[in-house]
């Protein structure tokens, strides 16, 4: 991955912007030397780093607008930032920019029991919302492993998935409605007050768009029940394609677990040291099975799938019930991340999705790039909906190895697509993978990204040089994929 | 199969193509089920002869793919004989109701507020955009985050985005046990009673008042249906499947005679606006049918004032537009996402907003 950003050269005069901003903005609401710019340098993919311009921190959607409104008549751009937790470079700087960070819209606005929705503003951190609906019995779905910290806004922007959105769905599932101000100023709602909204599904465009489509200031999410009664089966495997089989088997007999989850052995002696979940850690794999429901339900169906486990190979079933068992389960999978973290002095975490039947044929290809690149990979799968997180071990001190680890996560990711699958489940594309969408992607269907942007944002100053490659810069890769060998309709322009 | 949808796709990018370079507006006819609903269209009529068998169905994936010229019909069959359906439970309005008019019109029944809507389900499609050009966004993975959603854009779009020549959607297992459960009590009261119990986890799957009964579907396991059928209480409706099947499609009485029928989406538990005329309560309170004579901009307004919109769904006054007003921002938005898509403005056009 080089960068493109650098490309984007508008030529404002700076001093005449940073005191513009400074007008619209609070008190304290404008950073520019270098010491209080450097927090924000990078956001979770921290191998990149680079500080803005400035930082502008607002406090009302009155003041985002002005800021939008002086950089879009200036031509700056202007990248947004939630928590930073952020795990494809989305958020990061742009030297000429100014990174707009959305930390102090932390209010949840209105909780609303009766239609079972919150709207909270975007600086709310995801468990925030479901710590504050508690008492009423409700939670929100979506539960990124990041979830203490990462923002409703940013998993707006990135479409965020969890452990429970096999049966709950993704963000784009569970918001109603947002607020949002266009790269020009102006203020938009997109959805409705009740389950979809008037005219186009602009928020469906807009979930997942990465900050390139317009800066949300408000979000309305759906709430639901807490479950009545939770159970937790873990099933260790020695054969990473029993385990395989074990999942379709789960689906097959029309269970839908709230989390399917898979981890290989590495992850699970990684997890195992760190938090003492007591995993089986001569496993090959296992598999987290989390089904709710009434009380009668899960007995039902806890029978039905450790038999179902048993007969798929599993060479031990386990079963929590109650609620400290269950965390702990849980706790070793939700900490996959850090365990790896401390096992290599550096780790790359790679987000591919995979048709699930292709699961043991991507394991093997894992393995063997694993070897070829002489770079340890652990792996960590939503097993239900077939995302992949291969967590690529490297030492950023070793001259060439994060570059190593970087072709070896980019082969993984074009590996996801040749059996059927995507670049990104969850992560988005943000700088890390712009070069695997030119794989992914034909230009035709680039253009028509590029045609989408420009509706939104004319000048293109949201986060330019992310989430969409240009077809320059595809074409150059040599990784432009083209149909047939033919560029349909040679006749007409292309841009 | 393949090769057959293939030349037929080919066909049809050609002349979309042809289309856009002379500037001639289309008017995209597929099997016509629908075609009720919406402004009417500018353009010469295009028929959209497309395969009309091109199903892939992988239940252990939860995934099918399925050619926009499939009978809704078969694509229910075949998903049927594998242990699973549309969760959605999309409206047909006809035995002929293709699957590229459901990605269209983007409708959902009565499952709604508790499985999602068709556009919560949809992974991924295979368009012509109004430049002739045949695109591929999402795809058959339930995950994927890379480049814009353009699929879901498609859902509700009428056929002003694009022709839909193929659509993969997540599928879900058919419940073992369906019941429903039908109570006296007038509409408000329903709502609060609606509140309450969706509030509390019950596996609720529809939820609907009409003719002064509050009607209550559970779904799922035998043992979870039992539990619930016991907890809500009410009386057993026998023939249960028929009366969500009658409400989805439309054919209770309520939805006889000429009278304006308008759709509104609100908030679930928001109180009944003051309006004349006779409802119909789906989606546990959040679609909400009106037969009324009363003014669009009256009725418009009232729906508003809490927070929704309204779409004059059947009938009415022709000169009207069926879709509520956006405000100036966001309709100048639209003009140029239709615009990105088709910039000759050839594909149905004026049949979302004129
Ligand atoms: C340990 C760890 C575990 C993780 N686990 C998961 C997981 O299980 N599932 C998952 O999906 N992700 C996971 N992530 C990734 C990350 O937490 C999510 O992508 C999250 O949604 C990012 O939120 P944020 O507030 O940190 O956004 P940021 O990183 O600040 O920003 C992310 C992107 O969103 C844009 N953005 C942020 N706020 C706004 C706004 N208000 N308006 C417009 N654009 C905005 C930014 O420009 C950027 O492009 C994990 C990350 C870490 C570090």
């Amino acid at each position: 991955m080089s960068d493109e950003s650098s490309d984007f050269k508008p030529s404002p005069d700076t001093r005449l912007a940073l005191g513009q901003l400074q007008m619209v903005l609070p008190e304290g609401g404008l950073l520019i030397d270098a010491e209080s710019l450097r927090p924000y340098e990078c956001d979770g993919l921290s191998a990149y780093r680079r500080l803005p311009l400035a930082v502008a921190l607002p406090e009302t959607v009155d003041q985002v607008q002005g800021v939008m409104r002086i950089c879009h008549r200036l031509g700056i751009p202007v990248v947004a930032r939630g928590a930073g937790t952020g795990l494809s470079g989305g958020a990061l700087p742009l030297e000429n920019g100014i990174l707009l960070s959305l930390a102090r819209f932390n209010r949840i606005v209105e909780i609303d029991a009766a239609n079972r929705r919150a709207r909270v503003q975007p600086g709310v951190r995801n468990l925030a919302i479901s710590e504050a609906v508690a008492p009423l019995g409700l939670y929100y779905a979506p539960d990124p492993s990041s979830q203490i910290a990462c923002s409703i806004g940013g998993n707006v922007a990135e479409n965020s998935g969890g452990v429970h959105c096999l049966k709950y769905g993704l963000t784009v599932h569970n918001v109603q409605q947002v607020e949002m101000i266009t790269a020009e100023g102006e203020q938009l709602l997109l959805g409705g007050g009740g389950l979809d909204g008037p005219g186009y599904d602009l928020l469906a465009l807009v979930t997942g768009s990465e900050g390139l489509l317009g800066v949300i200031t408000e979000v309305t999410v759906k709430l639901l029940p807490r479950p009545a009664h939770v159970s937790v089966l873990l099933a260790a495997f020695d054969d990473i394609e029993a385990a395989g089989n074990a999942v379709a088997g789960i689906i097959a007999a029309g269970i839908v677990p709230a989390g399917l989850e898979m981890m290989d052995n590495p992850s699970i002696r990684a997890a195992e040291d760190f938090v003492h979940a007591g995993y089986p850690v001569d496993a090959t794999a296992i598999l987290l099975c989390e089904l709710d429901g009434s009380e009668a339900e899960v007995a039902a169906q806890v029978e039905q799938v450790s038999a179902l486990l048993q007969r798929a190979g599993a060479g031990e079933v386990r079963t929590a019930s109650d609620t400290d068992e269950r965390q702990r389960f849980w706790a070793g999978r939700k900490a996959a991340f850090p365990a790896v973290g401390r096992i290599s002095p550096d780790y790359y975490c790679m987000d591919g999705t995979i048709p699930r039947h292709r699961l043991a044929e991507i394991l093997s290809r894992i393995a063997n790039l694993s070897d070829e690149y002489g770079l340890r990979v652990a792996n960590v799968f939503h097993a239900g909906d077939g995302n992949l997180h291969p967590l690529i071990l490297y030492d950023a001190n070793r001259p060439g190895e994060l570059e190593r680890a970087e072709q070896l996560g980019a082969r993984i990711l074009e590996a996801s697509v040749e059996v059927g699958g995507s670049i990104t489940g969850e992560h988005g594309v943000g700088i890390e993978k712009i070069d695997q969408m030119c794989v992914q992607f034909n230009s035709d269907e680039l253009a028509q990204f590029h045609a989408v942007k420009a509706a939104f944002d004319t000048k293109g100053i949201l986060n330019p040089g992310k989430a969409v490659p240009t077809l320059h810069r595809c074409a150059e890769l040599g990784a432009m994929h083209v149909h047939k060998g033919e560029l349909p309709f040679p006749e007409l322009e292309r841009f | 199969m393949e090769a057959a949808l293939n030349e037929a796709e080919q066909r049809l990018a050609e002349a979309v193509h042809a289309a856009h370079v002379a500037a001639r507006p289309l008017r995209l006819l597929g099997s016509g089920s629908k075609s009720f609903y919406g402004n009417p269209v500018e353009g010469d009529d295009f028929p959209l002869t497309l395969p009309t068998d091109s199903i892939r169905h992988q239940p252990s994936e939860l995934v099918v793919t399925v050619g926009a010229g499939t009978r809704l019909a078969d694509l229910e069959t075949v998903l049927a004989e594998g242990g699973q359906m549309l969760p959605f439970e999309p409206p047909h309005f006809g035995p002929r109701a293709s699957v590229g008019g459901l990605v269209a019109c983007g409708f959902s029944g009565p499952a709604r507020p508790f499985s999602g809507s068709a556009r919560d389900h949809l992974l991924g499609c295979r368009i012509i955009n109004g430049s002739g050009r045949i695109l591929h966004f999402g795809g058959e993975v339930m995950k994927n985050v890379a480049g814009y959603d353009i699929s879901r854009l498609m859902c509700a779009s009428l056929g002003t985005l694009g022709v839909i020549l193929e659509a993969s959607f997540k599928v879900l297992p058919i419940p073992a046990a369906q019941h429903t459960l039908r109570r006296p009590m007038d509409a408000k009261q329903a709502l609060l009673e609606i509140a309450t119990l969706t509030r509390s986890p019950l596996p609720l799957s529809a939820a609907a008042h009409y003719a002064g009964h509050l009607y209550l579907r559970v779904s799922g396991s035998e043992s979870g249906v039992q539990a619930a059928v016991t907890e809500i209480g009410g009386e057993t409706l026998e023939d249960g499947i028929q009366f969500w099947s009658d409400l989805r499609e439309q054919r209770l009485a309520f939805f006889d005679g000429e009278r304006p029928l308008w759709r509104l989406s609100v908030p679930p538990a928001s109180a009944l606006p003051d309006l004349p005329g006779d409802w119909l309560l789906d989606w546990a309170g959040a679609q909400r049918w009106l037969r009324s004579s009363a003014d669009a901009t009256q009725i418009r307004a009232a729906t508003e004032a809490v927070g929704g919109h309204a779409t004059l769904f059947r009938g009415g006054d022709d000169s009207l537009n069926v879709f509520h007003p956006l405000p100036d921002n966001l309709l100048a938005l639209h003009r140029r996402v239709k615009q990105s898509f088709d910039p000759a403005g050839i594909l149905n056009r004026g049949a979302l907003y004129p």
